[in-house]
């Protein structure tokens, strides 16, 4: 076996694959840029050397920097992880060159399945099944209509040097094919200066589902289940699972099959992943092959018990594959849930700054379930603005989807995650949304069930019932240690009562609390008693209560009169409150919060590089305001409506934080 | 007989009314509880016991004798917060708009009087039009009774006001004198002339709220010590404060049970300061992050931003913090942070609080708005306070102490009992680069030269040793350890004694 690797990576990847190598007992150095040097799989390599400024195109994808490195600590091989180097053949022709094994497909694979239209062919070619279409140029709208005729409606048609969605039509008729092909040449010339156009069938009720190969350089190939990833936020991927809820084992085997005649078509050794694009009827077609290790493979880790990375470094060594495929079976089932430092309250814009908190769930494997968190952030940490905004990748799994959905809810209510914006609060919502949980998604699913955004969430009277009840107990031991304070009047002591009322989201709730040594037993005003048992002292950021035998774990800050709570996605104030409190508390007026229509406020933290309109203006709605840089992204800022500018509070070359007022209206 | 006793409960009954159901309604619709709702809210549970509710004014000028309401627009007594004692008066606002008569301010005296004498806090909730112009010159007598209690109180019990309603003129001084001042947003105010005088004598147009608003007086003047939303959070926030707070100066700050553990490692301390030396950091994670249970009730939290302070319990027991904060201003000390800090370390020490001090100064901030403004002598009061104060001193330098600020932010030099500093500390007596301009002068054409130079400087003085060679710096510490660092010097330091040469008192620079 290989002595001593390199990984090409940062972040949870390269932490990832470190784990895998030291197991097989082989040495690992990392490599990390000035923006990484305290990062923590610098911390977890045991060598690990600096290779350039903290933009990655001066550093982790410069390749004779990677080089350097290998010849510096003598590695015998390269992880590239996923993104960087790992589909760049170039990099693989130079470590070729170097004698240093890649730990991941042939050069010629790379360069195959890297060309859209060459991996279609070469996917034609092999047998399998892709989306049908016309690839040629089409000179016409009458031959536009002619080919939309052959495929059948709905088709796409597209800009072939197109992308997010310009130059792109969706036909449903001769009429709408005539019409779309014009418009699409037109938008395509501007947009791109390539007004070369073609015609694919639209797939509709699509799912994103793909196919986890591995092969070995003897010619063996297996495939290890599939991947639904249709839980996607503009193409980027948020929670993915293993298996699909939606396939049956016939079309399980035909993509499996499939997929390995694509790999063995190209010389294909090591993992891959051949993703493809599902309809409603279960018709698959392949989309495209990605050469390398995905950011999502620790699902099928977990449903198949392979080590992905230790195939990959075994492969690479020549190895021949252990398994075959008759014994690969799928067990169970699993949930990914990607954390990213997006903050979903303000339309997932990027978040960076210190974590001055991160105490992610405990790591287990039980024979019920499992929690898996793989990360490259650690308490203190930095998320920079230079690199991909992902902080880390939590799994579940269980025996069936429903019960690795609630290990995934338990295990996103215990994650601790402060310093930064983040979405965790829109991944509990995922998970609890009926959908979701029935199983019945597609790859629109975010943009059709939050089309306006993300605002939170309100639990329901069922789980407000719960919070309160927990909340309830919890201040009382709070209250009980306040009145243990020293310097008590000797045989004048607070007495703290037993009746509460709590206020949560808008609604009321009178309780009674019995405590003994085990718990308390709530007791609301209609009646029903809750029986609520927990270890939580004050103090505590997170409450682990049980409340009639199941599990609750809410997120706690201390506020004036009671505690901000945080589950499931929902964020609240709830104040615990005396009868007598309460009775005075509802005399106090409601304050809304300032009125902000009329005011352009700072989304993030930036540098404001123009202003482009002046005190007294008129502007109109979308027009331009000013242009603020964060993250190295221009960012501009337009008018929500129509209006005129009364002040102008910035200028260009302020730094202004969240919410700084950037110009008043009138 | 059983007439006698009804006849206390139906006078009882009228007194607990105050100006009746008409004003207290008027006075709920404005958003404010009446006197004794308030009380209720501020004290434990039926602790509350009352003095003088059958007093009534003894003017008969302008028709006054023929309303003479019991209690005279103030509630008076004590109970418990915590079961520990407090005295309170609260004015009423439904009885003559809460106006100060002779009575009023007897019922006042007489309260401070007893606060003083048995030793507990004195908490005024203050909500009313201002003198009793009818009594004319016996009102203003009934304010000056109670001003000399206040300075006579001073640095004798803990006295807390919270301004839950109007509070002009004279009135003002009587708060003004206390340790602390709170305000509720949207419904009190405080100044010395109103609105009207203002635009008479000054032609200037300006709103109560602006004048003297919560905001004004928490972010502007730096009268009022924190704001809260509403009465119901303004004295649920108090009997917060009380609870950091000792009875009297002769009893030492309360202990209360607590659950975290005064060892606690933070590692995530080790990677607060920045690579970069300019780039700031919050300091409020440090003190949240030492102090039992994150908890920190912050003082002046909105003026002067460039220094915290506030209260933290370590191992259970009161702590006051007083930390630079380099995200405003570089966390320099300038006129109005050394007044701040100042003021909360003289309350410290009267009340026999220890003080915990977090420092990264980058000296004092420079400009003719601060000399003309007298920075030497405000940056003097927090010298002075320092220097003066005989609790213990535990003092933690982070990263920069620079200069005079170095000197003043609790040094070893002015009885600082543990002085530590963490690894990341650069004492000296400024920045390498300014150092190096006025020490090689000559050689400022050449960059190189002067780059050479100020490398050279920083590698000498960039850091804690030098300091700690010469014993100013008692250890260098782990961040990460600074919780237990900290914890078990406070706790070496209970047996403290230390007492300054006897004076009538001494003369801080005002």
């Amino acid at each position: 076996m290989f002595k001593k690797i390199l990984i090409a990576n940062r972040g949870e990847i390269a932490c990832r694959v470190i784990k895998t190598a030291r197991k097989m007992g082989i040495a690992t150095v990392a490599i990390y840029s000035d923006a990484d040097r305290n990062a923590l799989h610098v911390k977890m390599a045991d060598e690990a050397v600096h290779i350039g400024p903290a933009p990655a195109n001066q550093s982790y994808i410069v390749i004779d920097k990677v080089m350097e490195a290998i010849k510096q600590t003598g590695a015998e091989a390269v992880h590239p992880g996923y993104g960087f180097l790992s589909e760049n053949a170039k990099f693989a022709e130079a470590l070729a060159a170097a004698n240093v094994a890649f730990i991941g497909p042939p050069k010629g694979a790379i360069e195959k399945m890297g060309d859209k239209i060459t991996s279609k062919k070469i996917a034609q070619d092999a047998g399998v099944s892709t989306v049908p279409g016309y690839m040629g140029l089409i000179a016409d709208a009458n031959e536009a209509v002619k080919i939309s005729n052959q495929i059948g409606y709905p088709v796409m048609i597209k800009a072939s040097a197109g992308g997010g969605g310009k130059g792109m039509r969706i036909a449903w008729s001769d009429e709408e094919a005539r019409e779309g092909f014009q418009s699409s040449k037109n938008e395509a010339a501007s947009s791109f200066g390539d007004d070369r156009i073609f015609i694919e069938k639209f797939v509709t009720q699509p799912r994103h589902i793909e196919i986890q190969v591995l092969a070995d350089s003897h010619g063996n190939c297996i495939y290890l289940g599939e991947r639904e990833c249709s839980i996607q936020r503009r193409n980027q991927k948020v929670i993915e699972e293993a298996p699909s809820p939606f396939l049956d084992e016939a079309t399980r085997v035909a993509m499996g099959e499939q997929a390995c005649a694509l790999a063995s078509a190209v010389g294909y050794t090591s993992a891959g992943t051949v993703e493809f694009i599902v309809d409603g009827g279960r018709n698959f077609y392949f989309l495209e092959m990605n050469t390398r290790l995905q950011v999502e493979h620790p699902v099928t880790e977990l449903i198949t018990g392979v080590d992905l990375v230790e195939q990959m470094i075994r492969v690479a060594y020549g190895e021949k594959l252990a398994l075959a495929q008759k014994d690969v079976k799928l067990n169970g089932w699993a949930m990914e849930s990607r954390l990213y430092a997006e903050d979903p309250y303000r339309n997932f814009l990027p978040s960076i700054g210190r974590l001055t908190r991160y105490r992610p769930p405990a790591e287990e494997t039980r024979d019920t379930y499992v929690v898996r968190n793989d990360t490259g952030v650690f308490e203190g940490g930095e998320i920079s603005m230079y690199y991909d905004p992902m902080i880390a990748k939590l799994c579940t799994w269980a025996p069936s989807r429903g019960e690795a959905i609630e290990a995934m809810r338990v295990a996103l209510d215990s994650f601790e995650l402060e310093g930064i914006g983040h979405n965790l609060p829109f991944l509990s919502a995922v998970m609890d949304h009926p959908k979701f949980v029935s199983g019945e998604i597609t790859t629109a699913f975010i943009a059709e069930e939050y089309p306006e955004g993300f605002d939170g969430v309100e639990l329901d009277e069922a789980a407000l019932t719960r919070v309160a009840s927990a909340a309830a107990a919890m201040h009382r031991v709070a209250e009980i240690r306040r009145a243990r304070i020293s310097g008590r009047m000797d045989n004048h002591e607070r007495k703290v009562g037993a009746d509460w009322v709590v206020t949560a989201q808008g609604t009321r709730h009178a309780v009674s609390i019995d405590a003994d040594r085990t718990g308390a037993t709530v007791t609301h005003d209609d009646g029903t008693s809750h029986r609520v048992t927990s270890d939580w002292t004050p103090g505590d950021t997170l409450a682990r209560l049980d409340i009639d035998g199941t599990p609750l774990v809410l997120k706690v800050d201390k506020i004036s009169g009671g505690f901000r709570l945080r589950t499931r996605g929902a964020e609240m104030k709830v104040h615990v409150r005396t009868p007598r409190q309460a009775e005075l508390a509802v005399l106090m007026p409601e304050k809304l919060p300032p009125d902000t229509s009329k005011l352009l406020l700072c989304p993030m933290p930036g540098l404001i590089v123009k202003v482009d309109v002046a005190t007294g203006d008129e502007v109109q709605e979308g027009q331009a305001l000013c242009t603020v840089e964060a993250m190295k992204m221009e960012n501009i800022l337009r008018a929500e409506r129509k209006g005129t500018v009364s002040k102008i509070n910035a200028a260009a070359g302020d730094n202004l934080a969240v919410d700084d007022v950037i110009m008043e209206f009138e | 007989m059983n007439d006698i006793l009804s006849e206390l409960e139906a006078r009882r009954d009228v007194a607990r009314k105050g100006g009746g159901d008409r004003r207290i309604a008027a006075q709920h619709a404005k958003g404010k509880l009446t006197a004794r709702e308030r009380i209720e809210l501020l004290l434990d549970e039926g602790s509350f016991e009352e003095f003088d509710m059958f007093v009534a004014h003894r003017c008969t000028d302008f028709g006054m004798e023929a309303d003479r309401p019991a209690g005279d627009g103030v509630v008076t007594g004590w109970g418990t917060i915590n079961g520990r004692m407090v005295y309170v008066f609260s004015q009423d606002f439904t009885v003559f708009g809460g106006s100060l008569s002779e009575t009023h301010a007897q019922k006042i005296c007489k309260i401070m009087d007893m606060a003083v004498q048995n030793g507990a806090p004195v908490i005024g909730l203050n909500d009313s039009g201002g003198a009793r112009i009818q009594e004319g010159v016996a009102s203003l007598a009934g304010y000056a009774d109670v001003f000399q209690r206040n300075i006579m109180a001073s640095g004798v019990v803990p006295q807390i006001s919270v301004i839950m309603g109007p509070c002009a003129g004279g009135a003002v001084y009587s708060p003004a004198m206390t340790d602390f001042i709170f305000m509720v947003k949207d419904s009190s105010y405080m100044f010395v002339t109103g609105p009207d005088v203002v635009k008479t004598v000054t032609n200037e147009v300006v709103t109560a709220e602006e004048l003297g608003g919560a905001s004004t007086h928490t972010k502007k003047s730096s009268v009022a010590d924190g704001a809260f939303e509403n009465d119901v959070e303004a004295l649920a926030e108090v009997r917060r404060l009380v609870d950091f707070l000792p009875l009297n100066n002769r009893q030492k700050p309360p202990v209360r049970p607590f659950f975290d553990d005064p060892a606690r490692v933070d590692n995530s301390l080790d990677t607060l300061i920045p690579d970069n030396p300019n780039q700031p950091y919050d300091m409020k994670e440090l003190i949240h992050k030492v102090a039992d249970e994150g908890d920190f009730f912050e003082i002046q939290e909105d003026f002067a931003k460039n220094i915290l302070t506030g209260f933290i319990r370590l191992e259970g027991q009161s702590v006051g913090v007083v930390a630079n904060q380099p995200t405003v201003l570089a966390g320099c000390l300038d006129i109005d942070s050394s007044r701040k800090a100042a003021r909360f370390v003289r309350f410290c020490d009267a009340f026999e609080i220890p003080i915990l001090t977090f420092v990264d100064v980058p000296g004092f901030l420079p400009g003719t708005s601060q000399e003309y403004g007298g920075v030497i002598k405000h940056g003097a009061k927090l010298l002075f306070a320092y220097g003066e104060a005989t609790v213990p001193k535990v003092t933690v330098i982070t990263r920069k102490a620079y200069g005079g600020a170095y000197d003043v932010m609790a040094s070893k030099h002015l009885r600082g009992d543990f002085n530590y500093a963490w690894p990341t500390a650069e004492i000296a007596v400024m920045g390498a680069k300014g150092a190096t301009e006025i020490l090689y002068r000559s050689e400022l054409g050449d960059p190189d030269k002067i780059a050479a130079r100020t490398k050279d400087y920083e590698d000498r003085f960039a850091n804690p040793f030098v300091a700690a060679e010469k014993g100013f710096i008692d250890e260098v510490i782990l961040p990460h350890s600074t919780r237990r660092r900290v914890s078990r010097a406070f706790a070496s330091l209970r047996g403290k004694q230390l007492q300054n040469p006897w004076k009538k008192h001494d003369n801080i620079p005002l």
